[in-house]
């Protein structure tokens, strides 16, 4: 049944957690006419898991989502309770912000951002199918039967594609907690010839914070001087914050936890969705570490003022009474009242390397996937695919070229190429691990690297422009000062000394001591005339910028030059239709491999596994023709 | 392939022969040669300024050791067979030489070329028509194939044994320290550094070693150099042409007929020696056979295996202690084989008498009496040298490359420990280490930590 109710939109985005608010924001800033539907307009943006943005290589995306244009990091500055600087002791690559978040105030933000975003219109109902003409889709259908036409839709079902959640022996249907399954649409998908699997995720259970006693728990405060995620002026950092606290299981607890293991879904194999690794529940911790006394566990607050309370680290889905006897025994948690008990939820995904790189299915033009849809998890890693889409539905309809990130350019570009290239099994989280030149991907330069580009698509502001040219023209000239200025031993002498640096003989310039270990820029302002008077004149951030470039400058240098060599190859297109069981030159592997993910270009077919060396040259023989 | 560096490899058959040509091709080609050539006077050569398609004699040294005296032919961009800047050096053709100026290209910056690598670049150059393109993908294919078997069969022996080992000690490390930097929020263990650099030591023990091998390595590809010397007339020449069967020497009865070093390869119980026949050792005055008894003696200095020959009728047990004497001057820890021909059967006993006090090993080299046990003495004296460098030998040269390449990765990891660099910074170093190494064993790539953290630590909030 066709509606008079809409007219024929750009973009669909479907669904409106982290993936699809990017989407809608994105589509819709760069001009196209957006529709956004979501189950239920009360929980746009929710956090179905932890109130928190960021930490490692999460918190690099949300910068890069942010110096793209996208929203996640402001809406993520106007809402922390906390902030926290990760890893500053280690290289400037492993500095990664996290900000604990407020539930409420984070999904209200991000709700109140659409709604004052031109061109973004809402619909609460369910999509249950697309409207595909050929070999493209054209809108979609919702349980009401209401067909609406696009020219391009965006899919962002997260967990609620025949979501199923499990507590003890207990499930029920449905997407979180309280909330409805979506169903239909994996059904039409698999007739239309796309893969489905089943993953499975967790979440712990939420309790009454009055009941804790905080007295037998470590703090974790937040920053002495916090910092932000977005690049823009927009947000401040924070004044005030509210700490965490660590506590740890025990014997006892694991004791209690085994006596639910005959009714975990887990273990009697009632799930069959393969769960993360990286992101384990209790009972699996208890098991697959048995010789290990403790867990960790954080004790999160959801709000400035909720007395609700996410206890991280405890993720099951064992019987409630089960989890509330061992959550009992915890220390601090004695006389807890639980809310919420934990849960494990399986749903449909759809093996990524059915997408290209820039998130369309290759079966179906102009339908993008963002999100859990692909095997992700994590609200950056949905965030960022989300803004990805939303970005190339928009370009692809209007014509224009697409955006594809590459691996040494953006996380976004690693992680995009990770699940189109090779694919995933398990829930697929972002590490620092996965980036081969993570010293160039760094939390710092986010906006250097991006947002020329957020700007040249229509999505990053001027204003957010003519600042990274600022910096990186502030940077310039602090750099230059220090390469060109030399330090008079009397004055760093007692200053190397001191660190157990070998003292300098005559003047050299302030780069040569710089590179030294365990020497920065601040000691420089300590101990050298002028240098605080010079420094005055620039933002924290542009000193911060000019001191990694020359402090590590060899480092970068060597990522650079090996991210070059990558870059050629991916320069190099390959044809979407290209048959490649006709170059017989090519391993057998190497056919089978290339024809099912049809890689679009050279670069991405070397870093297909079983593609050797040999089959690349082939490859470019063949191009050369 | 990469095309932006400078690839090197022997453009002519493997093997010795009267000269062989290593071709030079990419950006550097020319400051590359430069590198290592040298006029006479010990001058650099200075190559950039010269003509396309002009040679250039020159002396190739490395660290002031001259290695040999070659011509360098200059191709300038696009007139080549790549269509970029070639460099082809015509050297002299033993196989010593070939590796020695090989490694030292490799040294000096260019990377051992990959199976028609210069096929190919030559096509993307487009210096080759269309209908070659075909042609040039299947020669690829079945080189790097044929590469491929050979590398394999080259790791049996407990090479491929090692290289495992190495790589899973570092792999754990990479791990470590990868864990420390991903889940540093999380109650996980950190790496302790003096462990770790614990660790790196005896990997760079481990792959120092391997390099060492490499030369050992190839010494047993090239075969297991046996010199044969000993007086004029002595049978050497005859004995060498027993052995190989054939007439390869020139033989005949006037003392000094041999006036050059001839060398030839025989594989005995599958070992393969390079037996190789010298100038008589005597004082002489004929100039061109004093050139020849003075590379006599550098032949026996080369030698794995000294075979002393000499004529049972000629000389006496006094004089064989003397002439031993001479002889052990030259030997640097080549192993001594006594060997008294021209016997015949009935009077052997008195000559075992005369020389009893020596380890002799009797022979006559023109009747073949004897020769088993002299073929069976070179394989035992061949296993008691090598047992103790055997065990692990390396004899692929990019094997080789790419073990200096680990080393000289771990050497910055120890380097970044002392200097207290952050572990994401160590882990750039150890990731280039890890690479390398997986070159030899096939890619590692970065879900390998992962795994391995997953498998071994317990995290995860």
């Amino acid at each position: 049944m066709s509606s008079g109710l809409f007219k024929e939109y750009d973009v669909v985005v479907v669904g409106a957690g982290h993936a699809g608010c990017e989407a809608a924001a994105a589509a819709a800033n760069m001009g196209s006419r957006v529709l956004l539907i979501t189950m239920n307009m009360q929980t746009i943006a929710q956090m179905s898991c932890n109130p928190a943005m960021g930490g490692v290589a999460k918190g690099q995306i949300v910068r890069e989502v942010d110096a793209l244009g996208g929203y996640s990091g402001i809406v993520t500055d106007k809402t922390a309770v906390q902030f926290r600087m990760l890893n500053r002791s280690k290289g400037p690559a492993m500095w990664s912000p996290r900000a604990q978040s407020d539930r409420w105030r984070f999904a209200e933000e991000w709700r109140l951002m659409l709604e004052q975003t031109p061109n973004v219109d809402f619909w609460q109902d369910m999509v249950s199918g697309l409207i595909v003409e050929g070999d493209v889709v054209k809108g979609v259908v919702t349980g009401m039967g209401l067909e609406i036409r696009s020219k391009a839709v965006v899919l962002t079902n997260g967990t609620f594609l025949n979501g199923l959640i499990h507590i003890g022996d207990k499930r029920f249907g449905g997407g979180r907690t309280g909330e409805k399954a979506a169903t239909g649409i994996t059904e039409q998908l698999i007739d239309l010839g796309f893969e489905s699997g089943r993953m499975k995720t967790g979440t712990p259970p939420r309790v009454d914070g009055r009941s804790l006693d905080y007295s037998k728990m470590e703090e974790q405060p937040g920053d002495d001087v916090p910092e932000k995620f977005s690049y823009s002026d927009i947000t401040s950092p924070l004044t005030k914050q509210l700490p965490c606290y660590i506590t740890y299981t025990n014997d006892q607890v694991h004791d209690i936890l085994r006596t639910g293991f005959e009714k975990s879904p887990m273990f009697t194999g009632r799930i069959v969705g393969r769960g993360p690794r990286y992101c384990p529940s209790i009972e699996d911790k208890i098991t697959r570490f048995e010789e290990r006394t403790r867990h960790q566990i954080f004790v999160e607050p959801e709000g400035w003022d909720t007395v609700e309370i996410y206890v991280n680290g405890f993720s099951t889905s064992l019987p409630e009474d089960v989890q509330y006897n061992a959550l009992r025994l915890i220390p601090g948690f004695e006389n807890v009242k639980m809310f919420r008990p934990g849960y494990a939820i399986e749903y449909d995904y759809f093996p990524p390397i059915q997408l290209d790189a820039t998130l369309q299915t290759k079966r179906i033009e102009n339908l993008y996937f963002a999100g859990q849809i692909n095997g992700t998890t994590g609200y950056e890693e949905a965030a960022c695919q989300g803004l990805m889409a939303g970005i190339n539905a928009h370009l692809k309809i209007n014509g224009n070229s697409p955006l594809v990130l590459s691996r040494s350019e953006a996380y976004i570009g690693v992680l995009i190429d990770d699940l189109v290239t090779k694919g995933t099994d398990e829930p697929y989280r972002m590490f620092t691990s996965r980036a081969e030149y993570r010293i160039l991907l760094r939390q710092d330069n986010a906006d250097i690297r991006l947002t020329p580009k957020g700007y040249e698509i229509g999505l990053a502001s001027k204003v957010r422009l003519d600042r990274v040219n600022e910096k990186i023209a502030a940077s310039a000239k602090i750099t230059k000062m220090f390469r060109e200025t030399s330090v008079d031993p009397s004055d760093i002498n007692p200053f190397l000394e001191s660190i157990g640096s070998s003292p300098i003989n005559q003047k050299v310039k302030f780069t040569s001591i710089l590179s030294r270990p365990g020497v920065g820029i601040e000691h420089f302002v300590e101990h050298v005339p002028g240098v605080a008077e010079f420094l005055n004149n620039y933002r924290k951030e542009d000193v911060e910028q000019a001191e990694i470039s020359m402090k590590y400058e060899g480092y970068i240098q060597r990522e650079s030059e090996l991210a070059d060599k990558m870059i050629r190859l991916d320069g190099y297109p390959l044809d979407k239709d290209l048959d490649y069981s006709q170059l017989t030159s090519l391993s057998t592997e190497a056919r089978e491999k290339l024809n099912s993910i049809k890689p679009s270009t050279v670069g991405q077919a070397s870093r297909i596994s079983g593609i050797s060396p040999a089959d690349i040259s082939v490859l470019m023989i063949y191009l050369g023709k | 392939m990469n095309q932006n560096d400078t690839i090197a490899a022997l453009a002519t058959a493997h093997g010795a022969a009267a000269i062989a040509v290593l071709r030079l091709s990419g950006k550097d080609a020319i400051p590359i040669a430069e590198s290592i050539l040298f006029s006479k006077s010990g001058k650099p050569k200075v190559l950039s300024g010269v003509a396309s398609h002009s040679a250039h004699f020159a002396v190739v040294q490395d660290n002031g050791i001259l290695l040999d005296e070659v011509v360098a032919t200059i191709f300038r961009n696009p007139k080549s067979f790549t269509g970029e800047d070639v460099v082809e050096i015509s050297c002299h053709g033993s196989v010593f030489i070939q590796q020695q100026l090989l490694q030292l290209l490799l040294r000096k910056g260019a990377r051992l070329a990959e199976p028609g690598e210069f096929t190919f670049r030559a096509f993307m150059n487009r210096k080759m028509d269309l209908s070659q393109a075909e042609a040039v993908a299947d020669l690829i294919a079945s080189q790097s194939a044929a590469s491929h078997q050979v590398a394999l069969a080259q790791m049996r022996g407990g090479f491929s044994g090692k290289i495992k080992i190495l790589r899973e000690h570092l792999v754990n490390f990479a791990s470590l320290i990868e864990l420390e930097l991903d889940f540093s929020e999380e109650d996980v263990e950190f790496a302790n550094r003096d462990d770790l650099k614990n660790l790196l030591f005896t990997i760079q023990r481990l792959v120092l070693r391997l390099i060492d091998s490499f030369e050992v390595g190839n010494v047993i590809k090239n075969g297991i150099p046996v010199a044969i010397v000993g007086k004029p007339n002595a049978g050497k020449s005859t004995l060498l042409n027993a052995m190989l069967e054939e007439e390869r020497a020139i033989v005949s009865e006037i003392p000094g007929t041999t006036r050059d070093v001839i060398e030839d390869e025989i594989t005995i119980d599958g070992v393969l020696f390079r037996f190789i026949d010298t100038a008589g050792l005597r004082n002489t005055t004929d100039v061109i056979e004093s050139i020849g008894v003075t590379r006599s003696y550098e032949k026996i200095r080369q030698s794995a295996i000294v075979i002393y020959l000499f004529d049972v009728h000629e000389i006496t047990a006094g004089e064989l202690k003397l002439a031993i004497e001479e002889v052990n001057t030259h030997i640097q820890g080549a192993q001594l084989l006594l060997v008294g021909n021209k016997i015949d059967k009935e009077n052997l006993d008195e000559i075992q008498k005369e020389f009893a006090a020596y380890d002799v090993l009797f022979i006559s080299a023109k009747e073949h009496l004897y020769l088993d046990d002299l073929k069976h003495k070179l394989v035992t004296l061949f296993d008691s040298r090598t047992v103790n460098v055997t065990e692990t030998i390396v004899t692929n040269a990019r094997h080789a490359d790419a073990l200096r390449h680990t080393a000289a990765a771990v050497e910055r990891v120890i380097n970044g420990i002392n200097n207290g660099m952050p572990g994401d910074l160590l882990a750039q170093d150890i990731r280039e280490a890890l690479h390398y190494l997986g070159l030899i064993t096939g890619e590692i790539t970065t879900d390998d930590l992962l795994g391995n953290i997953f498998s071994k630590f317990c995290i995860g909030k």
